[in-house]
């Protein structure tokens, strides 16, 4: 299955649910803000998501900017 | 007589805005909000990449300050209120700096997408305060869009060049009925204190600090110099002459 993170294709298993591909990456959930399909879902629901074939993913974060 | 600086319901007694790129430790933005007084700190949102660590800046802001996310790395209005509201859904509150910028050399906004972008997002009950070439035209559509302060560049930003486009600027300050914020180019803190004697309402310091061999005492001294001139204006500083006017009296002279 392929979604796109951040932009680019990603390879994943079937049935791997935000949360399980925050945890696998290795992110820090509370650093990072993630929108899933152009909408902004907050950390408590990344357990109930399942991705799916074509998903469209951005995992963010606030740096430092001027 | 207190002075304050009003923008989007908040009384803000500091006017020096601060931006938190380039510090060589995210460690110290801590102590140089501290030193510089700042009430508003502004930080950029960036896909998730190893080059920018592992940390969220918001945790190294002080509480109680206003957070200002930017706009930057959108090249057109869309990717601009994009930002914004990916910004505000994740806790950062309503204010926004509109930052849309296509031109890589030089950094200058593209004040058409700026107006477009602030248009929308005020509409939607942002506190915005867009970034633009200093433009009287350009400026006046921001205000009749919402914005809630108008940020002129002082010169390309990064540059630490100073306050290049002072005559412009004081058109705006003259002309336009919101605070006028320098933002971007000013590299000392006399070019700060110049655009407060100049009635600018306050300015954003970026670089300038962060790029110092000390940025806590040069955000101290940014704090300084900013009170500075907006003590000075509101002195309303004396008449400039040609020639000399003596200061001591021109009688009474020890000669014969």
């Amino acid at each position: 299955m392929k979604i796109t993170l951040n932009g680019r294709d990603e390879a994943l298993p079937e049935g791997v649910t935000l949360a399980g591909l925050i945890s696998f990456k290795g992110i820090n959930p509370q650093s990072v803000i993630v929108e899933h399909n152009n909408k902004l879902v907050k950390s408590e629901e990344w357990d109930g998501i399942v991705l799916n074939e074509g998903d469209r993913l951005e995992i963010l974060r606030l740096v430092g900017g001027g | 007589m207190r002075d304050v600086l009003q923008i989007g319901g908040k009384e803000l007694t500091s006017r020096l805005f601060l931006g938190t790129g380039k510090f060589s430790s995210n460690r110290l933005i801590p102590e140089v909000v501290r030193s510089s007084g700042a009430q508003v700190v502004t930080m950029a949102l960036r896909r998730i990449d190893r080059e920018y660590g592992e940390e969220n800046i918001a945790s190294y802001i002080p509480g109680d300050c206003i957070l200002m996310p930017n706009t930057s790395g959108a090249r057109n209005a869309g990717e601009a209120v994009r930002i914004a509201r990916l910004a505000r859904a994740a806790g950062c509150g309503d204010w926004v700096k509109i930052e849309v910028i296509k031109d890589n050399r030089y950094l200058l906004p593209d004040n058409y997408e700026t107006i477009r972008a602030t248009e929308i997002l005020a509409r939607e009950g942002f506190v915005v305060l867009p970034y633009m070439s200093p433009d009287l035209t350009a400026a006046r559509s921001l205000a009749e869009a919402g914005a809630a302060a108008v940020m002129p560049l002082g010169a390309p930003i990064g540059s630490n060049r100073g306050l290049k486009t002072r005559e412009l600027v004081r058109i705006l300050i003259e002309e336009i009925p919101l605070p006028i914020i320098v933002d971007a180019g000013i590299g000392r803190p006399s070019e700060a204190a110049e655009a407060m004697e100049m009635g600018a309402a306050a300015v954003l310091v970026n670089t300038a600090i962060a790029t110092a061999g000390d940025p806590v005492s040069m955000a101290r001294a940014f704090g300084l110099a900013v009170e500075a001139g907006r003590a000075a204006f509101l002195s309303e500083p004396g008449e400039i002459s040609d020639y000399a006017r003596a200061s001591s009296p021109l009688t009474g002279f020890l000669r014969d």
